[in-house]
């Protein structure tokens, strides 16, 4: 019974999250209402924005090749983007979402 | 830090993610939801910085000056733009995502190492396909969302361009995208790079150019998905969990809104992307062109009205959002409210040029949003309502849509104001919509045409009661 015992490649591991999280994704976003569709993708906006954490790598790369400064350069530019929408995103949402009151009886 | 723990606490910021989305179920939970996702934000960002610490000390200097500089840029944005703007920002902050998802994949192109996926030169092949995916979907999305930009700010005229051969063109660009991918999985070599990044920015522009201002909500809630997928392949990259479900999150989240927005339009999503909708205008309404009598009111004939119905439902469109009526058209249903008027607000899910555009404007202007309803809500109520107030909104209520078989929206889903004891329609003039098509509402003997800029026809109804 050796072959139960062969290690499985992390990229189905990364794959197996990919689709369930599609599958969570589609239900949840089913279940947001109309009038919040706005909020709703400034905020995607800003969590989309989570690949800062490749610019946050490219920016701290060791200098020991040729290449180390490129990839600093490319990740200081990606950091700036992502963070204009991390911090954009989640303020204009939050800005919208006050708004939304009911009814003062 | 552990690996390990690196990884469960990704998995957390995910989760997080997925619950911030959650909260938008409803506007009572969303502000805490939203709250659940910087939370998450914060779990990736500090995770990142203390499992893969910057080398030296000027890596850190580069960190703190990006977050200082890319943080303050967008709080600034963030404070000052106005809600009537709201299309254009998304659009913008969609270009953003973009290009962030082409330097990041660059940054791991030329600093491997850096990222765990190989050597300089000698990158595992499954990372080449995964960056290459996320590089080309990035770049696709950055100049996308950069023509929409463009379109939804009126820098750029949102008639459609068509250009000659269009179809082959982009057919020939897909093409040679593909072989380029091929060509840097095969040989490493960073020339297949920068022609992958270059051939996706040339077809998002093609992409997005022949499609007309009227189906922009599809467009941008489009672009939304794609700035989610080019993450997820930069998650594949990278192996983190975090950017993976979120990619896959804000994907699936476009692809909805997209969906939603076309059924709303009664459109295929193939047509709103083959584009040249809402170009061709009034030669293409196929009317007969003869001027036909409507019947035109003052603003205190409409106060006078008004104030003696029972129930006003009022349908606000993209009209009312460029005259910023909003505060106005408030200050007169809360008059009408005074006078024992029962007042809805009834809106279309294309109403405004992305979704839910309008329900954020008029909650900008204190609209209670128990007070505003979805299509499907309130159409049954205009048989009840004596007046059904139409402010700066067309194509959403043409009648054609469920009569004329004939008529190119025939089918599209409408608010059913002719059902209303009197119609009233504020608009600049008796012109047709985005659609191009005439409305047979503006002739009919219940409706009453308030001719003129939205909030000034407003206001004066205001000083008439």
């Amino acid at each position: 019974m050796e072959h139960i015992a062969q290690a499985v490649d992390p990229f189905v591991f990364r794959l197996s999250i990919f689709v369930l999280a599609v599958f969570v994704g589609y239900f949840v976003v089913w279940s947001v209402t109309p009038a919040l569709h706005t909020p709703l993708m400034s905020v995607t906006n800003a969590i989309s924005s989570v690949i800062v954490v490749g610019a946050l790598l490219a920016v701290g790369v060791g200098m020991i090749s040729s290449g180390s400064g490129w990839a600093r350069g490319f990740g200081f530019i990606a950091l700036i983007f992502a963070c204009v929408n991390i911090f954009g995103g989640f303020l204009v949402t939050q800005r919208m979402l006050a708004m939304y009151k009911k009814k003062v009886k | 830090m552990n690996a390990n723990l690196a990884a469960v606490l990704y998995l957390v910021a995910g989760v997080l993610f997925i619950l911030s989305l959650r909260g938008l179920s409803s506007p009572a939970s969303s502000r805490q939801g939203n709250f659940l996702g910087m939370i998450g934000m914060a779990i990736a960002i500090v995770t990142t910085l203390a499992s893969h610490p910057p080398a030296d000390g000027i890596a850190w200097l580069l960190v703190v000056l990006g977050v200082a500089i890319g943080g303050s840029v967008g709080a600034v944005i963030a404070r000052r733009v106005p809600m009537t703007s709201m299309p254009e920002l998304v659009a913008a902050f969609h270009s953003l995502v973009g290009m962030a998802a082409v330097l990041v994949a660059a940054g791991a192109f030329y600093a491997p190492e850096a990222f765990d996926i190989g050597k300089p030169g000698d990158i595992h092949t499954q990372s080449l396909v995964e960056m290459s995916l996320g590089v080309a979907i990035g770049a696709l999305t950055f100049t996308g969302s950069v023509i929409a930009f463009l379109k939804l700010s009126a820098r750029m005229s949102g008639a459609p361009i068509i250009l000659p051969a269009r179809h082959l063109v982009n057919i020939a660009l897909a093409i040679a995208l593909v072989a380029c991918i091929v060509g840097l999985v095969l040989t490493g070599n960073a020339i297949y790079f920068w022609l992958i990044t270059i051939i996706a920015l040339v077809l998002g522009v093609l992409m997005i150019i022949p499609i007309g201002g009227a189906d922009m909500p599809v467009v941008i809630s489009m672009l939304n998905s794609y700035s989610g997928w080019a993450a997820a392949g930069i998650g594949f990259t990278l192996g983190n969990s975090a950017l993976i479900i979120t990619g896959a999150l804000v994907g699936s989240s476009g692809a909805i809104l997209s969906y939603i927005m076309c059924h709303a339009m009664n459109r295929s999503f193939i047509s709103v992307i083959l584009g040249g909708f809402g170009g061709e205008t009034a030669a293409a309404a196929g009317g007969s062109g003869e001027q036909k009598p409507a019947k035109l009111g003052s603003a205190d004939d409409a106060a006078f009205i008004m104030k003696n119905a029972s129930k006003v439902i009022i349908v606000p469109g993209y009209g009312m959002a460029v005259a910023q009526a909003q505060h106005a058209l408030r200050e007169m249903a809360d008059l009408l409210k005074k006078e024992g008027v029962e007042v809805k607000y009834a809106i279309h899910p294309v109403a405004g040029r992305m979704p839910g555009h309008m329900n954020v404007l008029l909650a900008e202007a204190n609209v209670p949003y128990d007070e505003v309803f979805e299509l499907e809500d309130i159409n049954s109520e205009f048989a009840q309502a004596d007046i059904a107030f139409v402010i700066g909104a067309n194509d959403v209520t043409n009648p054609a849509a469920e009569e004329d078989k004939t008529s190119p929206i025939y089918g599209m889903p409408v608010l059913q104001v002719w059902k209303a004891g009197t119609v009233m329609f504020i608009k600049r003039s008796l012109a047709s919509g985005y659609a191009g098509i005439d409305n047979p509402l503006f002739y009919r003997d219940n409706t009453m045409m308030l001719l003129g800029d939205a909030k000034k026809v407003t206001e004066n109804i205001v000083k008439g009661m």
